[in-house]
């Protein structure tokens, strides 16, 4: 619990306002999307070397990306988030971080819709070729093939 | 050469009281065909695991001389497609079935392949497997249990065995 506390105060030392944390939620934080790249490259840096996880989720008004960042060393683990616009979402990619991110960044573009700058090949990874639409929103329609 | 019937040729019946058994090709390709149907395993979801079941010890379709579970479409005669079809895979199945060297047979195994069961309405399931192929057999269940299996895959000998029945049934002549 301390280890997770103190990237919290460091974050909040060095990046200041970019930061957004919650002091009841000890390992999360968000991160402001337009610094997302440096505060992660901090953060792995600073031993969060893993990334385990990209996730998103759909909150009608806005879009959340969820970074799940471990460390084995420390055996620690820190959940960043960052808040999108519904209109036009985008955040920078983080392959030049993680080479795993490439995949994980892709499923979150085919089933959310959401763009990752500077990605070197952001296709659709799960459904089809020719598929329309994201189908993890919100207000997407789904074709029911019932007979 | 006009054939004479006044010359003494024999009526089947005339024959098989003296013991000759007479049938056609065809008849015969079809009987042995019906004991020795080897399936093209199509575990799709759960209902693979339940024709598995089918193939060990205690329901043992290797009792039929089914048991000959092939992974290539070359080897098979029946595909038993056993589990939910996705859109992503409808390309391989159709793909697979026309791999099948001809006489070939399709088995949908379970709700899902009937008719997408409860995934039915998911945008990404295709309702049922004769969306894309012609399907001879149909066994409900979710999944069906192996008893099911064998009782369609008896039903499918009976189908292979009997064309006549088939057309009768199907076409009413």
């Amino acid at each position: 619990m301390e280890n997770k506390k103190k990237y919290q105060e460091m974050l909040t030392g060095k990046f200041g306002d970019n930061v957004v944390i919650n002091a009841e939620k000890p390992y999360e934080l968000y991160a402001n999307a337009t610094n997302l790249l440096e505060i992660v490259e901090f953060l792995k840096t600073e031993g969060l070397n893993f990334l385990a996880d990209i996730s998103s989720a759909d909150y009608k008004e806005f879009f959340e990306v969820v970074y799940q960042l471990y460390s084995f060393d420390d055996s620690d683990h820190l959940t960043v988030k960052v808040k999108l616009t519904h209109d036009n979402p985008q955040v920078t990619s983080l392959t030049s971080l993680w080479e795993t991110a490439d995949w994980l960044e892709r499923e979150v573009y085919d089933l959310m819709g959401i763009t990752f700058i500077n990605h070197p090949n952001l296709e659709r990874i799960l459904t089809w070729e020719g598929f329309e639409g994201h189908p993890l929103r919100k207000d997407f329609v789904s074709k029911s093939g019932r007979k | 050469m006009a054939i004479d019937n006044e010359k003494g040729y024999m009526t089947q019946e005339e024959l098989e009281e003296k013991g000759i058994l007479l049938t056609s090709l065809d008849k015969l390709f079809n009987w042995a065909r019906s004991w020795s149907l080897w399936p093209f395993q199509f575990g799709l979801a759960c209902c693979a695991i339940e024709m598995i079941c089918t193939t060990q010890a205690r329901f043992d379709i290797s009792r039929f001389g089914y048991e000959v579970f092939r992974n290539s479409p070359r080897q098979a005669d029946v595909m038993i497609i056993a589990g939910t079809i996705t859109e992503k895979m409808r390309p391989s199945v159709e793909r697979l079935y026309h791999q099948i060297a001809e006489p070939r047979w399709v088995i949908a195994m379970g709700n899902c392949a009937i008719s997408g069961g409860p995934f039915v309405d998911s945008y990404a399931v295709v309702p049922g497997a004769d969306d894309i192929v012609p399907v001879d057999i149909y066994i409900p269940g979710c999944p069906p249990r192996p008893e099911a299996l064998i009782h369609g895959m008896l039903q499918l000998k009976e189908k292979v065995n009997s064309p006549a029945k088939v057309r009768f049934k199907k076409y009413g002549k």
